[in-house]
């Protein structure tokens, strides 16, 4: 495997709150990242898989005490200065896809000039290359040259996300961050998205690297080569994608729970919901919800070979073992 | 009978989006209304729920025309149907706790005695605990919001419910645990639903019959 992109390590983000409270929004996060490999973030509504993203940009509430470290291209994001996140992180090493591009595009300027100044402020490229470059990076995204002129009200969800997406390959980061970039898009629509987003991690001599954050199992089965499964806060497995939505499946009985949920597969929902992260239980947070829990869930299981559980549905050994 | 008969609707009178479009939802059933984003299946849903007006057609529910729209409508046809929306958010007013919120419909509607008993009944069926209840929609989760939203659509028990793209915002278990809430009171009251939404795999899953939006001509 190629060196990592992104390397995060024990990343832990807590918000200070009214009253002497806190809130444990990111736990002890860990996990590499390679050029042309793509990794979902997957979890509930709510479980801290933005507040991980937002933390990679340096876009944190003022009240957020961040520990642990978040390597990109070698550089530290996590307390980085206002200088160096805005000259050399944001869209240069770490690009990111929006959530919903209608409201991330400025709605007064066409695609066009917030793709040449954006070029203008990346790139080095003359002021009269500018319409052509600008040509050239709507191409790499598959926007239509001839929309070029459009404002973004006048755009459809997909060439809308289209927009979104050339503006973020413009500083050739090596890191793309997709922020649920499929949320109430259509099924055909959000496969479009999704394979374009796989078609530039791959692009390129190295390709980049994709996080993508979604609660979309089936987008992230499509394009993942590894899945992350946060919950509470905390990641609790990670997974090669194949193994993971194929045989064995997964190992926590809280992922298991999830892809038995889809209406193609069991439909039924995990009972009970999340803790919230402001009163995290001192041990397994799933214990509550679980039917495998015990007595030993009252303490926090540790995060081992993929996996933080006492009593997944087999052993992470075996696993690899088998699908060597 | 929930009959919406040769519908045209839409924003503009010269090219209306939805155009003569028929439907009939039979007691108790629950009818799957899939097409692709802009086809015009959320404007239908809307005339379903006397909120838009249609230029042309009408809408019978359990045998009676409607004769008016949003607040102009009569209150025994308008309560008779419940509405979740896609974006709980946008849906929700901001300044109401949970409670307010489910609570809603029954104050306007001048039931305020049946508050206290019927909220908390509901907030148990959509598994909303009572220190969540106290919060405003910005203190919770999408999800959350969503489970607040479909009792709000309950409190007033509706024959029908109509459910334009209920789960699009929300994980896999949170949807699971939506549709649960709503078979288990289509059940308990026979009321029909129609849920409109673009995951084939979802609304066949959920529905007795699914109905695929013909892509009307564009002109």
């Amino acid at each position: 495997m190629t060196a990592a992109v992104l390397s995060v390590r024990d990343l832990s983000v807590r918000f200070r709150m009214r009253g002497d409270r806190h809130v444990a929004a990111v736990t002890g996060a860990s996990f590499d990242l390679a050029a042309g490999e793509c990794l979902a973030l997957v979890g509930e509504s709510g479980c801290g898989k933005s507040v991980l993203a937002s933390a990679l940009l340096g876009l944190l509430p003022g009240n957020a005490q961040t520990a642990g470290s978040a390597t990109v291209d070698g550089l530290e994001l996590l307390g980085a200065d206002e200088r160096t996140l805005a000259r050399s992180v944001r869209g240069r090493r770490v690009a990111l896809v929006p959530q919903s591009p209608a409201a991330h595009l400025t709605p007064v300027r066409t695609v066009g000039a917030q793709l040449e100044e954006t070029l203008r402020a990346l790139t080095a490229t003359p002021r009269r290359e500018l319409r052509r470059a600008a040509v050239a990076a709507a191409e790499r995204a598959a926007f239509p040259a001839s929309h070029l002129d459009r404002y973004p009200h006048e755009l459809s969800g997909g060439l809308a996300q289209r927009a979104a997406t050339a503006l973020a390959l413009i500083g050739d980061a090596p890191l793309l961050l997709a922020d649920e970039p499929t949320t109430g898009l259509d099924r055909d629509l959000v496969n479009r998205t999704v394979d374009e987003l796989r078609r530039h991690t791959d692009d390129g001599a190295t390709g980049r690297a994709l996080l993508m954050i979604t609660h979309d199992l089936a987008a992230a089965e499509r394009i993942a080569d590894r899945v992350a499964v946060m919950y509470a806060g905390r990641i609790v497995e990670i997974a090669e994608a194949r193994t993971f939505f194929g045989e064995p499946g997964p190992l926590h009985p809280y992922a298991r729970g999830l892809l038995a949920a889809l209406p193609e597969r069991d439909f039924t929902p995990i009972p009970g919901m999340p803790p919230e992260l402001g009163d995290l239980p001192d041990g397994c947070a799933f214990a509550a919800r679980c039917d495998r829990a015990t007595g030993l869930c009252a303490t926090r299981p540790d995060f081992a070979s993929g996996l933080a559980c006492h009593h997944p549905a087999a052993v992470p050994g075996e696993r690899s073992a088998a699908h060597a | 009978m929930l009959e919406l008969d040769t519908i045209t609707a839409g924003y503009d009178r010269l090219r209306p989006v939805v155009r003569e479009v028929s439907l009939t939802l039979a007691p108790g059933e629950a009818v799957g209304l899939l097409g692709p984003s802009g086809c015009g299946k959320s404007t239908l849903a809307k005339v379903a729920a006397l909120l838009h007006r249609p230029y042309a057609g009408r809408v019978v529910i359990d045998g009676e025309p409607a004769r008016g729209w949003r607040h102009t409508a009569p209150r025994a046809q308008r309560t008779a149907i419940g509405v979740v929306f896609q974006q709980p958010r946008m849906s929700a007013d901001p300044r109401l706790p949970l409670r307010d919120l489910i609570a809603e419909p029954l104050r306007a509607t001048g039931r305020r005695d049946e508050v206290p008993a019927r909220v908390g009944e509901l907030a148990d069926t959509v598994g909303l605990t009572g220190e969540l209840l106290g919060r405003r929609p910005h203190e919770v989760s999408d999800g959350q919001l969503q489970r607040a939203c479909l009792a709000r659509a309950l409190v007033l028990r509706p024959r029908w419910l109509i459910c334009d793209e209920m789960t699009a915002m929300l994980d896999a278990s949170t949807t699971a645990a939506l549709v649960a809430v709503v078979e288990e009171y289509r059940a308990a009251e026979g009321a029909g639903l129609l849920a409109v939404g673009h995951d084939s795999i979802l609304l066949e899953r959920w529905c007795d019959r699914t109905v695929h939006w013909q892509t009307p001509p564009t002109d």
